[in-house]
C-alpha cells in the first residue's frame, strides 16, 4: 500500500520520480546486503557441516561429504550434551512461561501496592550482564552445595530465573493491547473470574504465551554462560562446542548447528505462514 | 410523577465515585421505573460511564447504595447481577463465533443447549441479523456487530440493559437506523433501558425520560418535552437545544422586570418564590416577529442567516442579543440587517432559571 | 477490571508471587552474596574471610582499568555500529515491507538460531587469514601483505555487532511499524521534505525503539568475553575475559566478585543517566 501511495505523491516531473525512485532503491540494495550479511556466518555453518577436514579443526574447506551426517552423534558426549541442553530447554520454558504469564497478569490486570518495585524487579535481570548473573548464581550455590549440588538443578534453576523475565514482558506487551471490556463483557455475562480467565482472556493471550514458551526455549538452549557458570560437570551443547573449541572443532558441531538452525527456521516460516494465510481470511 | 407504588428498577443513593482526587459522580440519588428507556445525557467527563460501570459492577462505589429490585446489589461481582452491558467498543469476543458470542452469557447460566439454541437465534432474529452465526466478529461490519452485541445482552432477559454510547462507532444515517430499531426492541422485549450519550438529539428521540448530568452531579430529570419546555437550569436550558437568557428581577406574582425596564409575564407559580434576580429563558422558535402576544422586546437586527427551513436573526436588544428562529413557510418576509423588529412571546413559553448556574 | 471485593485485594500477590519469589532467591540474593564475597580476602589454599576488604575495588581498578575501559568502548562502538547498520534496514522492512514484513522479521533473527558459539566460531572461520575476507582486503590494499584481521580488536567489534543486531534491529522495528503513516503523511502536508519529515517525526516515534535497542545490545556486550576469547587476543581481553578466568581457573572469588559489581555499576549509573535523558517510561515499559 504505502509503495504505491509514496512515489504517487512525489511525482511532480519525471526527475524527481526518478530520484525518488533510486532513493527507493538504495534502501532496498543495501537491506538486501545487510542480509546477506546476516546470512553470511549461517551460510558458512551449513557449508561447513559438509566439511571432510584433515585434520582436528574444521576452519578450511577441504571437501564435500555426507559422513557428518550419517555420523551425526559420532563424537563422545556430544548426544548427551543435545539432550541435556533439550531437556532444560523444555523444563525452563514451560515453567519460566508460566510463572511469567502469572506476573503480566498482575501487572496489567491489577492495581496494588509494590508495582514499581515488581516492575524493576523484572527489569534487573534483564539489564545485569549474563556474566555477573552466572558468577553471583554460582557463589550462592557454593554455599549450597551440601544440599543442592552443581549440576542439572542449579542450571535448571538458573535458565528459569533468566527466562522469567523474557516471559514477563512478551505477555505484558499482548496484555496491554488486549480490549479491557473484553474481560467485563464475560463477566457481565455471568462468567466469574475463573471463567473468564478460561474462556476470554487465555484464548487471547495464548498466542504470546507460546511466543514466551519458544523465545524462553531458544534463549535457554542458547545459553552459554550462565550455564557455563553454573553446570559443574554436567556438559550442555554450547558448553560442548567451547570446550571443543580449544582442542577440536568436529563438523558434528556444524550439523547440529544445522540441525537446530532448520527446525527453527522451518517452525517459524510455518507460523508466518499460518499468519498471513489468517490475515487474508480476515 | 411516578406514584409512590411505582416499582423500581434500579435505586441510586448517594452514589459517589472519586478516583484519587477526581470525583467523577458526586453523590447522585435516582430512580429509575421498570420498562422505561432512560437516557443519561451529558457533556463529556460529567460522570456517565462511571455510573453506568458503578450499576454494571465494573467499578466499586465509593459511597453510596444501588439497588436493583430492591436489593442492594454494590457489593456483588457483575456475574452476580440482574444487569447486562452492551459496551461501547461492542466488545465482542475476536476468538469465539457470533454464535458462541451470543450464547456465553446463556452458558455460564447453565442452560440446555436446544434452549441455548433457541434463544440464540430468537435474539439474531430480533436484531435482524439471523443467519450470520457461524461468523467470526470481525467477519461483520460496525452496525452488524452492534446489533450483535445488543443481541449477546438480550438474550439473557436481564432485569436492566446498560448501553454506553452504543451508536457512538455509527455513521449518521446507521445511527438513526438504530435509534429507531432499538426503541423498536426495547418495546418488544419491554425490559428497562438505561442509554448513556452526550447526543441531545439522540436522548430526545429514544428515551421516556431523561436526565442531564453536569460535573458529576444531576441537573434535571424528566421526560423529554419537561426538559425542553421547563429547563430549571441554565446549564440544561443550553443543553438542550438553544435558548435566549436573560437578566430579570422579580417584580411581582409572575411577573419580571428585564434590565431595560420591561416586563414579562410569566407562567402561573413559574416562580416557585424565588426573588431578586433570576434569569428567565425563551426558545428561539417561541418568538414572533411583530406585536401581538403579551411579552415583548424590540432591537435591531444584526445577523440574519437563512437556513432552508428557517431564518435565523441575531437581534440586538436592551436585555441582551435575542435569536430568533422564523419558519419560512411563506416565501418573502425577510429581514435585513439593520432593521428595526420588535418580538413578542405568550408567558407560556418563559421559563425560568436559577441566575448564575453553570452558565454556558 | 478491579477488585471489587475487598478480599480480593490478595490476587495480584498470589499471581506475583512464584515469580517475584524465583526472582528474589535466584537474582536478589545471590547479588548479595556476591557483594559478601567482594569484601573478603584470602586465598584459594587458605580459605577465603570475610573482612570489609573494599581494597579489592580500588585494586581491581588499578589492576584492570585497561580491560574495564576497553569493555565500554568495545560495547559503545558495537552498539553505535550496530544501530547505524540496523535502523535503515529496520525502516525498510517497517515501511516498505508489505506482506514480506513477517518473513524479513524472521532472517533478521535467523542468527539467534544457530548457537552463539556456533555463529562465532564461523566467524572465526570467515575472518581467518586464509578466509576470502582477509584475501579480498590484500587484494585491493586495506590490509597492509602481513596484516590479518583474526586476533585484533577490529574483528572483536564486529563479533559483537553482529552477535547482538537482532536485540538492535527487533525494538528499532517494532517501534517504527507501530508509526501512524498518516503522521508522516501530515508533516508533508505540511511543508515538511522528505527529510525534515523524517528528522521530526518519523526518527523521535522511534526514539522507544533506539532506546530499547542500544540497552539490549549494550548491556550484554559490556560483559561479553566470547567474542574477545574466539576472536581476539589477549590484548584484546575485555573485562569479561578477566572475571571468568579469575572465577573459573584462579578461583580469585572476591577479585572476580568486586570486578562484577563495578561492572554492574557502571552499567546501572549510565542506564540512570540515560534514563535521565529519555524520560523512565521507555525503559520499563
Ligand atoms: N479510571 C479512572 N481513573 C481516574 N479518573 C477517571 C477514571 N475514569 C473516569 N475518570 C474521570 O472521571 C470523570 C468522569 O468520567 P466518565 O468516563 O464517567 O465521563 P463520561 O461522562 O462518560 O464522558 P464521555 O462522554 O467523554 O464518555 C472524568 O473526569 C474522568 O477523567
Ligand atoms: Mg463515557
Amino acid at each position: 500500500m504505502t509503495s504505491v501511495a509514496v512515489p504517487l505523491r512525489s511525482r511532480r516531473g519525471t526527475l524527481a520520480a526518478a530520484v525518488a525512485f533510486a532513493r527507493r532503491h538504495v534502501l532496498t540494495v543495501y537491506s538486501l546486503l545487510f542480509f546477506a550479511y546476516l546470512m553470511l556466518p549461517i551460510g558458512v555453518v551449513i557449508a561447513f557441516s559438509f566439511n571432510d577436514p584433515k585434520g582436528r579443526f574444521n576452519y578450511t574447506w577441504q571437501g564435500f561429504t555426507w559422513k557428518n551426517w550419517e555420523q551425526w552423534n559420532a563424537i563422545p558426549d556430544l548426544q548427551s550434551a543435545i539432550q541435556l541442553s533439550l531437556l532444560i530447554a523444555l523444563i525452563a520454558s514451560i515453567v519460566a512461561t508460566l510463572l511469567g504469564t502469572l506476573v503480566a497478569l498482575a501487572l496489567v490486570r491489577y492495581g496494588f501496592r509494590g508495582r514499581a518495585a515488581t516492575n524493576l524487579l523484572v527489569f534487573l535481570p534483564l539489564s545485569t550482564p549474563e556474566i555477573v548473573l552466572g558468577a553471583s548464581l554460582l557463589t550462592l550455590f557454593l554455599n549450597l552445595t551440601s544440599v543442592l549440588p552443581i549440576g542439572f538443578w542449579t542450571i535448571l534453576i538458573a535458565h528459569i530465573m533468566f527466562c522469567i523475565s523474557f516471559a514477563v514482558v512478551t505477555v505484558k506487551a499482548r496484555l496491554i493491547g488486549f480490549d479491557r471490556h473484553l474481560e467485563e463483557a464475560a463477566m457481565d455475562l455471568g462468567a466469574n473470574e475463573l471463567t473468564t480467565f478460561t474462556k476470554v482472556t487465555l484464548p487471547l493471550i495464548a498466542p504470546a504465551i507460546l511466543a514466551a514458551l519458544l523465545l524462553c526455549f531458544a534463549i535457554s538452549i542458547d545459553d552459554f554462560v550462565v550455564t557455563y557458570f553454573n553446570a559443574g560437570n554436567r556438559v550442555t551443547f554450547p558448553i560442548f562446542v567451547w570446550g571443543a573449541a580449544r582442542v577440536a572443532t568436529p563438523p558434528q558441531i556444524n550439523v547440529i548447528g544445522t540441525a537446530i538452525f532448520v527446525v527453527a527456521v522451518t517452525l517459524m516460516l510455518a507460523n508466518v505462514v499460518f499468519q498471513n494465510r489468517r490475515a487474508k481470511q480476515a | 410523577m411516578a406514584p409512590a407504588t411505582a416499582e423500581y428498577d434500579i435505586r441510586l443513593i448517594g452514589l459517589t465515585k472519586r478516583f484519587d482526587d477526581v470525583v467523577a459522580v458526586d453523590g447522585i440519588s435516582l430512580d429509575i421505573d421498570r420498562g422505561h428507556f432512560f437516557a443519561l445525557l451529558g457533556p463529556s467527563g460529567c460522570g456517565k460511564t462511571t455510573t453506568l460501570r458503578m450499576i454494571g459492577g465494573f467499578e466499586e462505589p465509593t459511597e453510596g447504595r444501588i439497588e436493583l429490585g430492591g436489593v442492594d446489589v454494590a457489593p456483588l461481582p457483575p456475574y452476580k447481577r440482574d444487569v447486562n452491558t452492551v459496551f461501547q467498543s461492542y466488545a465482542l469476543f475476536p476468538h469465539l463465533s457470533i454464535f458462541e458470542n451470543v450464547a456465553f452469557g446463556l452458558r455460564r447460566r447453565g442452560v440446555k443447549a436446544g434452549e441455548v439454541r433457541r434463544r440464540v437465534v430468537e435474539s439474531l432474529d430480533l436484531v435482524g441479523l439471523a443467519g450470520l452465526e457461524k461468523r467470526k466478529p470481525r467477519q461483520l461490519s460496525g452496525g452488524q456487530q452492534q446489533r450483535i452485541a445488543l443481541a449477546r445482552a438480550l438474550v439473557n432477559r436481564p432485569r436492566v440493559l446498560l448501553l454506553d454510547e452504543p451508536l457512538g462507532a455509527l455513521d449518521l444515517k446507521l445511527r438513526k437506523e438504530m435509534q429507531l430499531e432499538l426503541k423498536r426492541i426495547q418495546h418488544e422485549v419491554g425490559i428497562t433501558f438505561v442509554h448513556v450519550t452526550h447526543d441531545q438529539e439522540e436522548a430526545m428521540t429514544m428515551a421516556d425520560r431523561i436526565v442531564i448530568m453536569n460535573g458529576g452531579h444531576i441537573e434535571q430529570l424528566g421526560t423529554p418535552s419537561e426538559l425542553y419546555e421547563r429547563p430549571r437550569t441554565a446549564f440544561v436550558a443550553g443543553f438542550l437545544g438553544a435558548s435566549n437568557l436573560l437578566e430579570a428581577t422579580v417584580s411581582g406574582d409572575d411577573r419580571v422586570t428585564l434590565a431595560e425596564g420591561s416586563v414579562v409575564q410569566l407562567p402561573h407559580g413559574m416562580l416557585a418564590g424565588r426573588t431578586g434576580t433570576v434569569q428567565i429563558g425563551v426558545r428561539p422558535e417561541k418568538l414572533r416577529i411583530g406585536e401581538g402576544d403579551t411579552n415583548s422586546l424590540s432591537g435591531i437586527v444584526t445577523e440574519s442567516a437563512y437556513i432552508g427551513v428557517s431564518t435565523q436573526y441575531i437581534v440586538d436588544t436592551p436585555a441582551g442579543p435575542v435569536t430568533v428562529y422564523v419558519q419560512n413557510d411563506r416565501t418573502g418576509g425577510q429581514v435585513a440587517a439593520g432593521e428595526r423588529l420588535t418580538l413578542s412571546w405568550s408567558p407560556e413559553s418563559t421559563f425560568v432559571v436559577d441566575a448564575q448556574e453553570g452558565t454556558l | 477490571m478491579r477488585v471489587f471485593h475487598r478480599k480480593r485485594w490478595l490476587t495480584p500477590y498470589l499471581l506475583l508471587a512464584p515469580g517475584m519469589l524465583w526472582l528474589a532467591l535466584f537474582f536478589l540474593v545471590p547479588l548479595g552474596f556476591l557483594f559478601y564475597q567482594s569484601l573478603e580476602s584470602g586465598n584459594i589454599d587458605f580459605g577465603y574471610a570475610f573482612t570489609w576488604a573494599w581494597g579489592n575495588y580500588s585494586s581491581a581498578i588499578r589492576s584492570y582499568r585497561g580491560q574495564f575501559e576497553r569493555s565500554f568502548e568495545y560495547a559503545g562502538i558495537a552498539t553505535v555500529v550496530a544501530f547505524l547498520v540496523s535502523y535503515p534496514v529496520a525502516y525498510w522492512i517497517a515501511f516498505r515491507g508489505g506482506r514480506w514484513k513477517n518473513l524479513l522479521l524472521l532472517f533478521i533473527v535467523a542468527p539467534f538460531f544457530v548457537t552463539y558459539l556456533i555463529r562465532t566460531l564461523a566467524w572465526e572461520t570467515i575472518l581467518s587469514d586464509n578466509g576470502f575476507v582477509v584475501r579480498i582486503l590484500h587484494d585491493i590494499g586495506v590490509l597492509s601483505p602481513g596484516g590479518r584481521l583474526l586476533a585484533t580488536g577490529t574483528a572483536v567489534v564486529a563479533g559483537i555487532t553482529y552477535n547482538f543486531l537482532p536485540f538492535m534491529a527487533l525494538p528499532l522495528y517494532v517501534s517504527l511499524e507501530q508509526i501512524d503513516q498518516r503522521l508522516i503523511e501530515a508533516a508533508e502536508d505540511l511543508y515538511a521534505s522528505r527529510w525534515a519529515a523524517f528528522i521530526r517525526v518519523t526518527f523521535p516515534l522511534s526514539l522507544p525503539g533506539v532506546v530499547a535497542g542500544t540497552l539490549l545490545t549494550f548491556i550484554p556486550a559490556a560483559g561479553d568475553f566470547i567474542n574477545a576469547e574466539l576472536l581476539g587476543s589477549p590484548t584484546n581481553h575485555m573485562i569479561g575475559n578477566v572475571i571468568e578466568s579469575k572465577y573459573k581457573e584462579l578461583l580469585d572469588y572476591p577479585a572476580a566478585a568486586s570486578m562484577s559489581f563495578i561492572l554492574m555499576a557502571i552499567i546501572l549509573a549510565m542506564i540512570l543517566l540515560y534514563a535521565r535523558a529519555v524520560g523512565t517510561e521507555q525503559l520499563t515499559g
